[in-house]
């Protein structure tokens, strides 16, 4: 009975307490941490962004082409780059793309909206997780590399990778927030995987661009994987023709370019609310 | 209750204390199509408003401006004398929504910390899987709940940090009978806390129950409000069920005969002046059967007062009743 009549009073005082810096903090901290957990128990996308790099890498990597070499690299070194960037591309790609077309048509996003959220934290959380799955995407490629490729590389060479590819996610998840803010939850993984499979492709992460026909590897400068995957191989040495520079130019260009896009769509979203 | 409802009556008295949801003037247009039209309303402390209208009529909309979803392109809201959009507003409010999926693969548990974690004072986890009625399912992944225990987990979502205003947008469709009974019990509670809810309906019955006061939207525009008991004197107060012999045109000439419809086995009659229109029957209808005065029902009022308003807007497309 007392306990009713202080939270009545509560209610009448007007204005109650305002979130502290260490209820905010935490709010960052949950919200990043449910969404690594709600994608982590969900198959279809845990298997396959984890999964299909691995399965290829091995197939391609440490099965077929064993000794064999790329330039003046081997073959399980060079696709060690190359699907650590289609792993990374996939996990930002689906995990933006899929999720926020998936939460935003189905009513979700507008309960999140609704609470006192802050509005970053939810994007904030999807970076995170996109970055913590790309992280274990390309820690198990350098085990099964260093452990059956014979990937020899000083220590500071792995680290110059890892910390490259996970970058990626921030590129790749700003492309996948735009699909998320134009696709609807049904269409969004088949746009997401009509996008993934050809440009991953064409930008030479299944196989070198130098194997690929002269006029795919004059179209492959215009998809963003391969500015991303010529920066992971100038890690190891396989870089192609320019500074890196320019593939990082390129890379701020597109994310920039889609974070627009973003945000073209999340105005557009809040318009048919906001008129 | 009856004294808070009486001063809305009254727009230009001063209400004591603080007002939780204030809704002035306001109209709102989703492109071409008109949702609201010029709406004003107010909710006090402790008080449970029912929205009540058709499908379409307006009220998902009401909740989404009050929420600060929507922006109304005229009109005035606030919240605790705040934007909705802000933060100020939003950690005083919990809202209960219409959504079509929520993330299958967390816990009934997880969901609640999470959305806990949004406000400055939380209730205890406990306390909400409790009033939620969850027990036993906390550690249930929502994709592998039923649909009533998805409801009752979106409940539990809106109440977990202990919100001052409570949105409740249709918030018993899919529960059984016992679940709604339970559910209304908690809402009653909160109410006695001094929480304020806003809850709009299909279920006629839910607002006569629950409501201290009643706001009907026909088509975007409020065309009543009032306790229930006043709503049900607005209309015609009394329906008289019986067998005749007479047409619909000759009872419908008898004075204080407000509309007839035929029924099964007869005719239904709303009037206000009940006792007078019997006399009548009996003296024009030796034959006449079957007689049974009862009072209206809250459903039968608000039938009455939109079919009322859209007949006088016969240039508007006539309306769909959902019940």
């Amino acid at each position: 009975m007392s306990s009713s009549v202080q939270v009545q009073v509560g209610a009448w005082s007007g204005g109650r307490a305002m979130r502290t810096t260490n209820q905010t903090l935490r709010i960052y901290f949950n919200e990043a941490k449910y969404e690594f957990l709600k994608l982590l128990r969900l198959p279809i996308y845990a298997i396959s962004t984890i999964a299909f790099p691995l399965m290829f890498y091995v197939l391609f990597g440490l099965v077929l082409n064993q000794r064999q070499t790329v330039g003046s690299i081997s073959v399980a070194t060079y696709l060690l780059a190359s699907y650590g960037a289609f792993g990374v591309i996939g996990a930002s790609l689906f995990g933006f793309g899929v999720g926020v077309a998936t939460e935003r048509g189905q009513g979700w996003l507008q309960v999140k909206r609704a609470s006192p959220m802050p509005p970053f934290a939810y994007f904030l959380a999807k970076l995170i997780m996109s970055s913590l799955f790309s992280l274990i995407v390309v820690l198990l490629l350098f085990t099964l590399g260093a452990a059956f490729g014979h990937v020899r590389m000083p220590l500071a060479t792995w680290a110059a990778l890892a910390g490259t590819l996970v970058m990626g996610a921030l590129p790749f998840g700003a492309m996948g927030l735009a699909i998320g803010y134009f696709a609807g939850p049904n269409s969004a993984p088949a746009v997401c995987n009509v996008l993934y499979l050809p440009m991953a492709f064409a930008s030479g992460l299944w196989v070198p661009i130098e194997f690929l026909p002269k006029f795919m590897q004059s179209i492959a400068p215009f998809l963003p994987p391969y500015h991303f995957v010529q920066l992971a191989l100038a890690q190891v040495g396989a870089g192609h023709s320019g500074g890196q520079w320019v593939h990082i130019a390129a890379l701020n260009g597109f994310t920039l370019l889609f974070l627009v896009l973003a945000a073209v769509g999340y105005r557009r979203d809040e318009g048919k609310m906001y008129g | 209750m009856n004294i808070q409802s009486d001063i809305e009556y009254n727009p230009q008295d001063q209400a004591p204390g603080e007002v939780a949801a204030e809704f002035c003037g306001v109209s709102k247009c989703y492109g071409q199509v008109p949702a609201l039209n010029n709406v004003s309303f107010r909710m006090y402390p402790g008080e449970l408003v029912s929205l009540l209208g058709a499908n379409g009529a307006g009220k998902t909309t009401a909740v989404k401006l009050l929420l600060g979803l929507a922006a109304p392109n005229q009109g005035r809201i606030q919240i605790f004398g705040e934007n909705p959009r802000s933060t100020q507003a939003k950690i005083r409010v919990g809202a209960m929504l219409q959504v079509a999926k929520v993330p299958e693969t967390l816990k009934v548990r997880e969901h609640i910390q999470l959305f806990s974690c949004y406000y400055p004072n939380p209730l205890p986890q406990r306390a909400v899987i409790e009033a939620a009625g969850l027990q036993g399912l906390e550690d249930r992944q929502f994709g592998e709940l039923s649909g009533g225990q998805r409801q009752r987990v979106l409940f539990a979502l809106a109440i977990c940090g202990d919100p001052d205003l409570l949105f409740l947008d249709e918030p018993t469709v899919g529960l059984d009978v016992d679940s709604r009974r339970t559910f209304w019990q908690q809402i009653r509670a909160l109410v006695q806390r001094g929480r304020s809810v806003l809850l709009t309906t299909h279920y006629l019955e839910e607002a006569d129950a629950l409501a201290d006061r009643i706001l009907v939207l026909n088509r975007g525009t409020m065309i009543a409000q009032g306790t229930p008991a006043e709503i049900k004197a607005k209309t015609a107060g009394k329906t008289i069920r019986c067998t005749t012999g007479l047409s619909i045109e000759e009872v419908q000439a008898i004075a204080g005969v407000s509309s007839v419809r035929p029924q099964k086995d007869g005719l239904e009659i709303l009037t206000s002046r009940a006792e007078m229109v019997v006399r009548e029957l009996l003296a024009r209808d030796a034959s006449l059967a079957n007689v049974e005065v009862v009072s209206t029902g809250l459903e039968e009022a608000f039938l009455e007062i939109t079919r009322r308003d859209s007949a006088n807007n016969p240039h508007e497309s006539k309306m769909e009743v959902a019940l």
